[in-house]
């Protein structure tokens, strides 16, 4: 009931989609974001996991993860995979806000967002009503959710700079408090990606197409569309 | 590794020595144990039933980033910039003691029959006695070590400038690593920029005392901006080179520069 009530919105946005120059309706989620996205989706995975054994090597806390789940091996292997796997996450990152820059997509697709947009379509969802229909329209909770994620990487690079490079960086690290202060925001910035990432991959349970969208930039198998002549 | 390829006075023959045990020891016996100790992509491993991280190519691969990581290092690496020291109050007690083997195995080195050999590009190859040691101007700071596990204690070592120890044996300080051999089997090596800067030590003090056993004794090299295994204890042999640039640690995998 709820996917031919979505199908049905998404025929009768269509039209108001054509509308648009075609440049900028080519295609939901242009090739350059794609790609940033999933060489993202690969770096945090890499970073996560192989962080995840770092952090067993001197827990902060009062548990490790299980090494099943972790990359690298052992300690000097899971650094390998980190200080490796940093130049892939960082250079992408770069790119990718490069491009959003250069594009103006940041601000056409992340803006404007505000506490009481946010609560207004966090509302919406709660009472499911609202409209997934345009893909190409991120509601307010979802720029909000976007932009945390966005924040939380940047934060993530510059913790784990501090714990790398203690002493050669020495402004960035008394902003972060200090060498073991950093290693805390680290993993709590950590914490932070791995729950967005638990929704996100949710959301994309909820509203399948949101994936076709963000492999093929089209909410559609077909590529004959009107929509993605790209 | 022992202590029999150190020998003064043949610097061209230590390094062709040190060559051949290279390839014979190490690539074999360290890549094995790379392999053995395997790199699962967890989860992703046990359910795809693949390994992409255990072949030789994804090694040589993470091999190859991990120098470049090294250059990159010695490229951020400022010789004035200094690490933040702490008051005395600051000092962690116990200091931990840390090494690749138990507390009960730390070795005894008699003081009074010590030698330090001094060998490689260096103009002077005289042994040094512990007390010319202690003739050197010497420095005390309080200093954070950071370990490659992600602990750091703070610690108060004394003991001359490594900068003014390798002036002082007339060493080729455009040479490129200062090697170390040590009483406790260990070996590494460091690039000579951070062997020059200021608060690097040659520690022979730990809070005011001669350095107990455990965290070193006769002496330790103490370098603020590097890792806790670029800081090797127990020395006995100091060597500069323009070839040996490895480690106990860093031939298993840990990064050379191990810069802080």
């Amino acid at each position: 009931m709820r996917t031919l009530r979505l199908g049905a919105l998404n025929n009768a946005l269509m039209p108001s989609l054509t509308h648009q120059p075609p440049k900028r309706s080519a295609s939901l989620q242009p090739l350059w974001l794609r790609i940033t996205h999933w060489l993202n989706a690969v770096a945090v995975l890499i970073m996560v996991m192989s962080g995840w054994r770092i952090y067993n090597a001197s827990p902060i806390f009062d548990f490790t993860f299980p090494n099943g789940i972790t990359l690298g091996g052992w300690l000097g292997g899971a650094l390998q995979w980190h200080f490796a796997g940093m130049w892939l996450f960082v250079l992408n990152g770069l790119a990718y806000l490069l491009l959003n820059l250069i594009t103006g997509r940041f601000g056409r697709r992340m803006l404007p967002v505000s506490p009481r947009g946010i609560l207004r379509d966090a509302w919406l969802a709660l009472t499911a009503r609202l409209s997934h229909a345009d893909l190409g329209h991120y509601n307010q909770v979802q720029r909000a959710a976007y932009l945390f994620a966005v924040a939380d990487l940047i934060l993530l690079v510059l913790s784990g700079l501090v714990i790398w490079k203690s002493v050669q960086f020495p402004l960035l690290r008394e902003l972060m408090g200090g060498y073991d202060m950093a290693r805390r925001i680290h993993f709590f910035c950590m914490t932070a990606i791995v729950c967005f990432v638990a929704v996100h991959l949710l959301m994309v349970v909820l509203v399948p197409r949101s994936l076709l969208a963000m492999l093929l930039g089209r909410a559609t198998f077909r590529s004959s569309d009107k929509e993605s002549s790209s | 590794m022992n202590t029999s390829i150190w020998h003064r006075d043949n610097a061209e023959a230590v390094v062709a020595e040190a060559r051949n045990l290279i390839k014979k020891q190490l690539p074999q016996a360290s890549r094995r144990q790379f392999l053995a100790r395997g790199l699962t992509l967890g989860g992703l491993g046990l359910l795809s039933g693949c390994r992409i991280d255990d072949s030789p190519t994804a090694e040589a691969a993470l091999t190859r980033i991990s120098h470049f990581n090294d250059r990159v290092q010695g490229w951020l690496f400022d010789s004035s910039r200094l690490a933040p020291t702490y008051p005395d109050s600051m000092i962690t007690r116990p200091f931990p003691f840390n090494a690749f083997y138990d507390e009960s195995k730390v070795p005894e080195v008699d003081a009074s029959s010590f030698l330090l050999e001094v060998t490689g590009l260096v103009a002077n190859k005289r042994r040094w006695t512990l007390d010319e040691l202690r003739a050197l101007p010497q420095y005390a700071q309080v200093t954070r070590h950071i370990c490659v596990e992600g602990w750091s204690a703070i610690g108060k070592w004394g003991g001359p400038r490594f900068g003014d120890f390798l002036r002082a044996v007339g060493a080729d300080l455009s040479a490129r690593y200062v090697g170390f051999q040590c009483a406790d089997d260990y070996y590494t090596s460091i690039d000579m920029a951070t062997a020059l800067h200021p608060q690097t030590l040659l520690a022979l003090d730990w809070d005011g005392q001669p350095l107990p056993p455990k965290y070193g004794f006769p002496m330790k090299l103490r370098m603020p901006t590097k890792l806790g295994y670029k800081n090797p204890k127990h020395i006995q042999t100091i060597f500069v080179s323009n070839t040996f640039n490895r480690g106990y640690w860093e031939d298993q995998g840990y990064n050379w520069f191990g810069g802080s």
